[in-house]
């Protein structure tokens, strides 16, 4: 009830944000419960499933004489995880982390910069969220083509393609973050006379920490997707560029096992921020 | 020391008197210095569909080391009020006046506030709370302080306890303890036990007259509760609905210390009901 009257002193952002309540665009929270197996006796039956799971396919695989074009066998693929790893898939692995790695930090800069910037000029909010919701809907890999006729077929483009892809979703989530910071909260740290530093130090930016953590994550599987989607249309490099070489060459254990480490690579970036997650913003589980 | 004006007062009046008359000379003592005269307040808000005008030229004073409570119709104004006297939101006309100094901003080192919802950051711990306004200010902890009022407030061992781990009851002491630990002049409180369920609310009254009774702040308390107002104050400002105007004050003088059953004397009794006639105005005792 309080809150309602502040408005014309404490700027009230949930009326323009939206996102009222809810975790903003994305909301994890119900996939966060798997990362919750308590004790080595829970974690050994997920481990116990998987291989269940594996070896089932293998049979399936051998029992209905399955072409390895058609589908390669999980043993055909852990065996050329193992013996090419440095020959076949180290090289293009490092080219990908880095354009990855390179465009999620320029990306990600940018869209906390301009989420700061919107929180404290709330008037921009009008004038940038247009191009920020264009970004976020338009796969960047569309824009890969054109980018490349500009700067070539080096990393630029790449990197480039993967900013504009996680920048958005870290400038969405952490302007929601900083927008749902309580009225109040905001009016005791005036009462205190803190400055609007303090306030975004002390409390906005805490405050935001979960949603910011949520719009990492996001702009980061966003960002790994535009990368391995940009290597596939041209460049040669990366490991989006190893799967259309194996499939081409119908190379199906190469081509799985390439699947393989960017479902690992994908699934190391959400255990990564989930983990983060829990360190840092427990407090709004 | 923060007991230091109570201390000083006590040394005054000589040993051996009883805490009631202490109370009673303190007041005589007091009686002339204005802590906040608020003059002709009114304050306009404009919102996007219409102009509500919350609170129609107030005006009034409060002595130092005085308790005031104000009550009123949900939605009278008396929120606004209290928010005008902070200095976080200015009146639109009207002045307020905190001794004697014309209020334009908060006065973080002269009033402390205490919100409806205890207002403790989730992700710090109990002391982490306590410690946010010395680290806006840049000022060292007031340990000895601190320490005092923790004990006082029952929640020595629980200074590293998140907020999430407390009841309500303690985060809204904790509250208490962060804007007594500024040791401010002034504390502005906005129906701070408004969530509370009722054996923890008489609970936080007591808490909270025994926290007075030793520190002497003077004390401006929103409430809806007319009991709680009555039990509390040394006045009461009864409010009409909007605009908010004073309609009424009502002089308490029951004896301090008070305790929990005196809501069920006659005399409370009686000016409960004419309170709550006056804020339900014409519709009182009928059912429509």
């Amino acid at each position: 009830m309080a809150t309602d009257n502040l408005a014309d002193k404490i700027p009230d952002f949930n009326s323009s944000g939206g996102n009222q309540g809810g975790n903003g665009p994305v909301d994890i929270s119900a996939l966060a419960n798997l990362r919750r197996a308590k004790g080595l006796k829970e974690i050994a039956s997920v481990i116990a499933l998987a291989i269940v799971v594996v070896t089932l396919l293998e049979f399936i695989l051998i029992w209905t004489h399955t072409e390895a074009y058609v589908f390669p066998k999980p043993t055909a693929i852990i065996h050329s995880l193992f013996t090419d790893f440095s020959t076949l898939y180290w090289k293009p692995l490092t080219q990908t982390v880095q354009t990855f790695f390179m465009g999620l930090i320029i990306g990600s800069t940018i869209g906390l910069s301009l989420a700061v910037l919107v929180t404290l000029k709330p008037g921009l909010d009008i004038f940038i969220s247009p191009y920020i919701i264009i970004l976020v809907t338009t796969p960047m890999v569309a824009l890969i083509p054109f980018l490349m006729l500009k700067f070539g077929f080096g990393m630029t483009p790449r990197v480039i393609a993967i900013s504009l892809a996680t920048g958005p979703m870290v400038m969405i989530n952490s302007a929601t973050g900083f927008r749902r910071t309580n009225a109040e909260l905001i009016a005791l740290g005036k009462s205190y006379g803190a400055t609007e530093f303090q306030l975004f130090r002390k409390i906005r930016f805490p405050f935001a920490l979960p949603m910011i953590i949520v719009g990492f994550m996001v702009g980061s599987i966003f960002g790994l997707l535009t990368a391995v989607g940009a290597e596939m249309v041209g460049g040669g490099m990366g490991l989006g560029n190893r799967l259309i070489y194996f499939s081409s060459l119908v190379q199906m254990s190469q081509f799985g096992a390439v699947l393989v480490i960017v479902a690992t690579f994908g699934v190391g970036i959400y255990s990564f921020f989930t983990f983060v997650n829990r360190k840092w913003a427990s407090w709004d589980a | 020391m923060w007991l230091t004006g109570e201390e000083q007062f006590k040394s005054n009046l000589g040993a051996g008197q009883s805490w009631q008359k202490q109370i009673t000379k303190r007041r005589a003592l007091v009686a002339q210095a204005t802590r906040i005269q608020i003059t002709d307040v009114s304050k306009i808000y404009q919102t996007e569909t219409k102009t509500v005008e919350a609170v129609k030229n107030f005006t009034e004073s409060v002595q130092d080391g005085e308790f005031v409570c104000v009550v009123g119709a949900s939605g009278c104004g008396k929120t606004t009020l209290l928010w005008c006297l902070s200095g976080l939101h200015p009146a639109t006309s009207g002045t307020v006046h905190i001794d004697g100094e014309l209020l334009t901003k908060p006065l973080p080192d002269r009033i402390g506030m205490v919100f409806q919802d205890s207002n403790l950051l989730p992700w710090r711990t109990l002391m982490e709370n306590i410690e946010l306004p010395f680290q806006i200010k840049k000022k060292a902890v007031n340990r000895k302080l601190v320490d005092e009022l923790l004990d006082v407030a029952g929640l020595k061992g629980f200074e590293n306890s998140y907020p999430g781990e407390l009841s309500g009851g303690m985060k809204q002491r904790g509250s208490i303890v962060r804007a007594l630990a500024q040791d401010p002049e002034v504390l502005l409180m906005d129906e701070p036990f408004g969530a509370l369920d009722a054996f923890t609310r008489e609970e936080m009254n007591l808490f909270l007259l025994k926290v007075w009774q030793q520190t002497r702040k003077t004390i401006v308390f929103v409430t809806h509760s007319i009991s709680e107002a009555i039990f509390l104050a040394d006045r009461v400002w009864v409010m009409s609905p909007r605009p908010g105007r004073l309609s009424r004050i009502v002089d308490v003088d029951f004896p301090r210390p008070r305790n929990i059953d005196l809501q069920f004397e006659p005399k409370f009794i009686e000016i409960l009901k004419s309170i709550r006639d006056d804020v339900e105005g014409s519709k009182s005792g009928k059912v429509q």
